[in-house]
């Protein structure tokens, strides 16, 4: 089982992933594809379910933002180590369209050297690959949040130029 | 030029730290091969053929003397004495060992240098004109702008696992000395019809196998709007450029396949909701940043000096130095420089720690410390005064530094090819050397005048003889290398790709050929003047095919 780490804790994760084919459960809450979403979404809202969404790496969020601005929860998704498509639909999500709820990450990218880069882009809870050292993780996570960087992707502190304009 | 603040500093500080914790895990079997290699490429580390490879970023090719004695002081400890540099005015160590990269980048920081994103499907060395800042046909120093990408670049979160890697180059001048419609980005500086400073920007060039020129999707681009102008093209080009083929994941396939009025469409859209004023260059940005590279303090006397005009009248080698390695500055009674690194019996680009230290010594004491690597693999003083030219060119040409070649014939581009590379199909370092032989007599050189041949051991392109006046490219055969010979390529203002000359020629074949072609082009030019690319667009590949595979017929 993957650990997951939210807001730079090790929590237990209280959401379930469901398959598209699995029944939904009778309370709690659930994270469902955004096919499912789409296709099933007067039902899913009926259920009491709290849902969350996960998003195929290649969807348009221009499109699909109007399904998902009411979401507790988005899923990103990185199937391979060096797919970073779903890098720029985090920032998206949390720069253009306010996104403020939980971004959640998961794949083969979710890994300590992509710490960082996922964190500066946004993203706030992490399922770990599996062989991944959750300690190891949020260090890389600390490190990232004190490291002063050139840009200024969401929620960071002044990008670098304007800390230089600021010391002069 | 630029020096780091306490932010640059740190940043580079890190990265070593971290590398070194991922080359730990890797050699501890923590973190698998197959991600180890994306992480240590986007350090500039390859394995290759023999040993590690590991290219160090030099930001727009410049290096002050420090950086310089650094660098040999890298080959001589870590290297077998040598480094090459290479067509993007990086350098390059063919022999370090993998356990000892770490202990190289450390040193590296100590002079503001590092290997961050010299390799991997990222933004790679930002590159300019080598002549930037003394050019007599320059708008304004692009190197400002070029560090304003390089930092915006360096470590961008959303940008470092794009499809494929990506290359950004920046011209201000007349001549494009930087081969800028070869780039993924070509930036060029322009004025506006008002006199307001801005960009004309230019997506999707590149070599390799399907080599195509840029097409320009922005005529002017306002002075603050860089950064978030090239934001919109990175996210377009992450989103939408393909990943499930390596051959067609770079971005000149998604203009191609948009078309550029399309792609473009889609940049300005995207643009359009980019929160433009977040990344807006103020006017004190520019200023801190050009700050870091205003012009030396020359002497206004220089000019004054007779010795220059008595030791060309009276030395001939010397003046064949200054006819072919010397251009024009800016400031009366400076010249550039250029150093050769294209001497008939070395590998095109590679240079000894001895010829480092000399070079950076040389800088110091008469070009104010600093040194450029051009895009041709040369290097050059952009700033000794004429009365200095004499002894310069004594010290490098006792060192092997002066060979008269610059932009002739023997001034050839190569990649490391199959000597190096684990990539090539074919040798290119051997038939550089064989090509230098045949035209080894200077006067015969000096009558052909201006030529480019560029040499690559492999549809990667390193060598980017698709823009070569002659191009050639190592393909294998059957185990086999040949050579396959494009004409009238350019990557200049004029930009234009080789057309293939026809079959491809054997390793014995392949120097024939290029003597071939030379001899038509030296019977059919209409006078002196007419370099070999005019005279190739003039009368066309015909009467070169002929001469070229004649025999081949007749057998």
């Amino acid at each position: 089982m993957s650990a997951l780490i939210r807001d730079r804790h090790l929590v237990e994760d209280d959401y379930a992933s469901l398959a598209d084919d699995a029944p939904l459960p009778p309370a709690g809450k659930v994270i469902v594809s955004l096919e499912r979403w789409s296709a099933e979404r007067e039902t899913l809202e009926r259920s009491g379910l709290t849902i969350g969404v996960r998003i195929p790496n290649t969807a348009d969020l221009a499109e699909v933002w109007p399904q998902l601005c009411d979401r507790p929860l988005i899923e990103v998704q990185f199937p391979a180590f060096g797919d970073g498509r779903a890098y720029s639909q985090a920032r998206l999500l949390r720069e253009r369209y306010g996104f403020n709820g939980e971004l959640r990450a998961s794949g083969a990218a979710v890994v300590i050297d992509q710490a960082a880069q996922l964190s500066r882009c946004g993203v706030n809870a992490f399922v770990l690959r599996a062989d991944q050292r959750a300690e190891a993780f949020l260090e890389a996570l600390q490190r990232a949040a004190e490291t002063a960087w050139y840009q200024h992707p969401s929620g960071a502190p002044l990008p670098l130029h304007a800390r230089r304009r600021a010391t002069v | 030029m630029y020096r780091y603040d306490q932010y640059d500093q740190r940043l580079v500080d890190q990265r070593v730290a971290e590398f070194r914790d991922q080359t730990r895990r890797y050699l501890a079997g923590e973190l698998p091969d197959d991600e180890f290699r994306p992480l240590r490429l986007r350090n500039g580390l390859y394995i290759q053929r023999f040993a590690p490879m590991l290219r160090i970023s030099v930001p727009y090719g410049l290096l002050s003397s420090k950086q310089l004695r650094m660098l040999a002081h890298i080959a001589r400890t870590y290297d077998k004495g040598y480094g090459h540099f290479t067509t993007r005015q990086n350098i390059q160590f063919n022999w370090p060992r993998l356990e000892q990269v770490p202990d190289i980048l450390a040193d590296l920081a100590r002079v503001e240098m590092h290997a961050i994103q010299t390799s991997g499907n990222c933004i790679r060395n930002i590159t300019t004109d080598h002549l930037a800042g003394v050019a007599g046909d320059e708008l304004v120093d692009p190197r400002p702008y070029c560090e304003l990408t390089r930092q915006w670049a360096t470590f961008h979160p959303e940008f470092n696992w794009l499809p494929r890697k990506f290359k950004i180059a920046f011209s201000a001048s007349t001549t494009d000395r930087a081969a800028t419609q070869v780039h993924d980005i070509g930036v060029h500086i322009v004025r506006d019809a008002t006199g307001a400073l801005g960009y004309s920007i230019y997506v999707g060039g590149g070599l390799g196998r399907m080599p195509m020129l840029a097409h320009r999707i922005r005529e002017f681009l306002p002075e603050a709007d860089l950064l978030s102008y090239l934001e919109a093209i990175l996210r377009v080009y992450n989103r939408l450029g393909r990943r499930d083929n390596i051959h067609r994941a770079r971005i000149k396939i998604l203009v191609k396949d948009k078309g550029p009025a399309k792609f473009a469409e889609m940049v300005e859209a995207e643009w359009a909701q980019i929160d433009r004023a977040a990344f807006a260059l103020t006017a004190e940005d520019l200023e801190r940043m050009k700050a870091h590279f205003t012009p030396h303090p020359y002497d206004p006397q220089a000019a004054a000096d007779n010795s220059f005009d008595t030791a060309l009248a009276n030395d001939s080698a010397f003046a064949a130095f200054v006819r072919r390695n010397l251009r024009e500055h800016r400031a009366p009674g400076y010249k550039a420089v250029f150093v050769s690194l294209k001497a008939p019996d070395i590998a095109p680009g590679d240079i000894t720690a001895a010829q480092m230290d000399l070079v950076a010594d040389l800088a110091e004491r008469y070009s104010f410390g600093e040194v450029r690597a051009t895009h041709d693999q040369n290097l050059v003083l952009t700033d000794v005064q004429q009365k200095d030219v004499y002894t310069v060119w004594q010290t490098l040409r006792a060192a092997g530094l002066a060979t008269p070649n610059i932009g002739l014939l023997t001034d050839l581009i190569c990649c490391p090819g199959l000597d190096f590379c684990s990539l090539a199909n074919a040798g290119s370092i051997g038939v550089a050397a064989e090509i230098n032989d045949r035209f080894d007599s200077l006067d015969h050189l000096y009558d052909i005048g201006e030529i480019k041949i560029k040499m690559s051991g492999c549809m990667n392109g390193c060598g980017h003889h698709s823009v070569g006046h002659i191009g050639i490219l190592g393909v294998d055969k059957k185990g086999e290398e040949w050579y396959q010979v494009t004409l009238g390529g350019s990557a200049e203002n004029d930009a234009s790709l080789g057309d293939r000359t026809g079959p491809s020629f054997s390793r014995d074949e392949i120097a024939d050929a290029v003597e071939r072609i030379v001899e038509v082009y030296l019977e059919r030019r209409r006078d002196d003047d007419e370099t070999f690319l005019q005279c190739y667009r003039r009368i066309g590949m015909a009467p070169f095919k002929e001469r070229l595979y004649a025999e081949e017929t007749a057998a």
